[in-house]
């Protein structure tokens, strides 16, 4: 399940983060936000939460007075002119794994965020301190941009600033120069494929267009026109069994006893009678070899890369 | 004509009328022409593999090759070797023989990162090597040559970087076993002893000669002129020190597609020449467009060909629409006399990637003589396929940033022969 706001605070003193709290009624908009602790000391955050054309998704993090132009946004990260819009409000839930009005850079956090983009405005590295939601929209937290670049390497996601309010032209000759941020893991579901374990949510095709939250918009939501059709997420599904044992054998059980339930029939028992054992065996060696054996490269291959890591962010010993 | 091997090299046509077959021969244009940059066939007609292997010196792939990776790997040979698609070698004999004794070898195989998607063309060649790998377990180094699409797609350093991360990606989504592979980059890894044997290399191949090969002219950028060499050390396991520090007489085996082959000459002719092995070549067969044989496959018509990030709508409608058929005009006449195996791409694409024999042989068989129609090859094909690209999707969408920076670190292999 998602990290609660308890244990993020819990973390960020983990990390001996320097940062303040406030806590306040729950509230979705900056300007609500802003009726709290818009007298203290530090720059509100507005924190938008959008996708492209291709299913990935980004988190823009911005002070608040920032002007955030989505269409030279999506030109400057290579998407064309309206590749970006604002994220359909079950994203949310699914990925960041926060309610509405509660877009935040430590979303981050959680493993189902893992290919979402993060895009800093490089304006809140200009104030003393910045306010955030830590994953529920009763609390706000302010700190330094150091201190959120703190956490951000803590997890892995290491915190990149740009001049949002920029506008350089893109073109043959000049790549869009925010290309770097576009995510590569594209977490899309294939449709109507029945042969993925696990269960395909239905697809969405509309953006709420009610969404008042901290998601700032530019322009009125419009449903997506064109013909690639918007997919749901099933990314966390998918890498859990890659890097779960319990998840792993899990599959690999399923997929066995789907072949054993469509070959133990009525016909097959009448034709094969006491072979039918061997009859079976065969086919799952058949049907699923080549497939078991993919799956666990893909294991292995996992757990060789979180070691890597491991031993990458090592602390040296403590003599 | 197609060469949608992830080698192929773009390069400028050659200045003369005629081409250059290896022995400098001028060979006329009513010929067919293969060459790294140039693939044609004679008159808008197929390639004529077995005319290529004359041409070009190299050899037949036999029945008694294949039989024998059987025995030696203890398991049944890959679709691809069954099928034909690859199909001749050079020297692919000795990495058997040496094999037998308990001399193991390395794979060394690579791809020209571009801006576009994968198509299942692009995966032939990594579909085979990984099952080179497996089969023989026996390392696999891979080239990411981001150097060459900077200068010859006149692509920033940084843009060129990025993309062959992406391509990376892929590649690891193929099925690599990490504990055996090092992924590379050019800009990344071109130095020390690499660089070493580049210098080495690069001192054996005339100016004359590399115009001869790649048809540079006075106008090509010198970077161009000197990138050859870059291709041509991986097939040297000094050039890896972190990985084969102590067996400079380990042999290097290139699974790569038949239009690389005037390339591969080159490094052959300088490695004796440097003191090194030669190295080895498998090679395929071209994969064939949807439009056909003899149509092209090309970067800017997407329904030339399969993606990797098709959705099953999308490769359902490109089979239906786009896919070449050799079925009759009319039910009537397929009925009566039956389909054009030879030209029909679903037969074709099924001959790639349908791995069941029997189930192959029946459906050519049922469909020469009229009994199965165009549309239900087209269905199983569209199956099949689509099965092939969604394993491949989910197999990339676990492959992190995390785990291309550990495909592609500078480390020992300490199992890599296990």
């Amino acid at each position: 399940m998602g990290y609660s706001k308890d244990q993020l605070i819990a973390r960020l003193k983990e990390l001996q983060i320097d940062f303040d709290q406030y806590e306040h009624p729950v509230v979705l908009t900056v300007e609500e936000q802003a009726r709290y602790v818009g007298h203290l000391d530090g720059a509100l955050s507005k924190n938008l939460f959008l996708k492209d054309k291709k299913s990935r998704f980004y988190i823009v993090s911005a002070l608040s007075n920032t002007k955030v132009d989505m269409k030279i946004l999506s030109q400057r990260l290579g998407l064309g002119k309206g590749g970006l819009r604002m994220a359909p409000e079950e994203a949310l839930g699914e990925m960041l794994q926060v309610p509405r009005g509660c877009v935040t850079p430590f979303a981050l956090v959680n493993e189902s965020a893992r290919s979402v983009s993060l895009l800093l405005d490089q304006g809140l590295k200009t104030q003393g301190h910045c306010f955030f939601h830590p994953l529920s929209n009763d609390v706000t937290i302010s700190l330094n941009a150091r201190d959120l670049d703190k956490f951000l390497n803590s997890i892995g996601k290491p915190p990149a600033y740009v001049d949002l309010e920029a506008n350089p032209p893109v073109g043959k000759d000049q790549p869009p120069d925010l290309a770097a941020f576009v995510p590569s893991d594209a977490t899309i579901l294939p449709d109507n494929l029945e042969k993925t374990a696990s269960s395909v949510a239905p697809e969405k095709n509309h953006i709420s267009a009610d969404i008042k939250s901290k998601v700032v918009t530019d322009k009125p939501n419009k449903p997506p026109n064109g013909p690639k059709k918007e997919k749901s997420t099933d990314a966390p599904a998918v890498s859990a069994s890659f890097s779960d044992p319990e998840k792993f054998v899990e599959e690999i059980l399923e997929k066995t006893s789907r072949v054993v339930l469509s070959e133990i029939k009525g016909e097959a028992i009448k034709q094969h009678g006491d072979q039918l054992g061997s009859v079976v065996s065969n086919s799952i060696r058949r049907q699923l070899t080549a497939e078991l054996k993919n799956i666990a490269t893909i294991f292995k291959n996992t757990a060789y890369t979180e070691g890597f890591h491991a031993s990458n962010h090592q602390q040296p010993k403590r003599s | 004509m197609p060469s949608s091997n992830p080698r192929a090299r773009h390069f400028p046509p050659p200045m003369s009328s005629t081409s250059l077959s290896p022995e400098g021969e001028e060979v006329a244009e009513e010929e067919q022409v293969v060459t790294p940059w140039e693939v044609s066939a004679k008159q808008g007609g197929k390639i004529d593999y077995g005319k290529l292997i004359d041409q070009f010196g190299c050899q037949r792939l036999d029945q008694s090759l294949i039989d024998r990776v059987q025995r030696l790997t203890n398991r049944p040979p890959h679709v691809f070797l069954r099928r034909g698609v690859f199909f001749a070698h050079r020297d692919f004999t000795d990495i058997l023989d040496a094999y037998e004794r308990g001399d193991k070898f390395y794979l060394y195989t690579g791809r020209g990162p571009s801006s576009e998607a994968l198509h299942l063309g692009h995966l032939v060649p990594f579909m085979f090597t990984k099952y080179l790998q497996d089969a023989f377990k026996v390392p696999l180094v891979i080239q990411l040559t981001d150097d060459e699409k900077c200068m010859w797609k006149n692509l920033s350093v940084e843009e060129s970087q990025r993309l062959a991360r992406e391509n990376a990606k892929d590649l690891i989504a193929c099925g690599f076993d990490i504990s055996r592979t090092f992924i590379f980059c050019d800009f990344d890894y071109v130095g020390g002893a690499f660089y070493k044997n580049m210098v080495r290399v690069a001192k054996c191949v005339t100016y004359n000669k590399v115009v001869g090969i790649f048809g540079f002219t006075g106008e090509d950028h010198i970077g161009k002129v000197s990138f050859p060499p870059v291709q041509a050390v991986p097939s040297f396991p000094s050039s890896f020190p972190h990985l084969f520090s102590g067996r400079e007489n380990l042999r290097c085996l290139i699974p790569c597609a038949i239009d690389q082959d005037p390339y591969f000459r080159m490094t052959r002719d300088v490695a004796p020449r440097i003191g090194y092995s030669k190295p080895s070549l498998i090679e395929s067969t071209f994969f064939p467009a949807l439009q056909g044989e003899t149509g092209k496959m090309s970067a800017s018509d997407s329904n030339s060909a399969i993606y990797v990030t098709d959705t099953a709508k999308d490769i359902k409608n490109k089979i239906n629409k786009y896919a070449f058929s050799g079925g009759q005009d009319t039910i009537e006449k397929q009925r009566k006399f039956g389909a054009n195996l030879e030209v029909d791409i679903p037969i074709k694409y099924l001959e790639f990637f349908l791995d069941d024999d029997a189930e192959l042989e029946q459906i050519r068989r049922e469909y020469g003589a009229g009994h199965l129609l165009t549309g239900e090859v087209k269905k199983r094909v569209i199956e099949v396929l689509t099965e092939l690209v969604e394993r491949h999707r989910r197999a990339r969408a676990a492959v992190t940033d995390e785990m291309v920076d550990a495909f592609m670190a500078v480390r020992p292999l300490p199992n890599m022969f296990s």
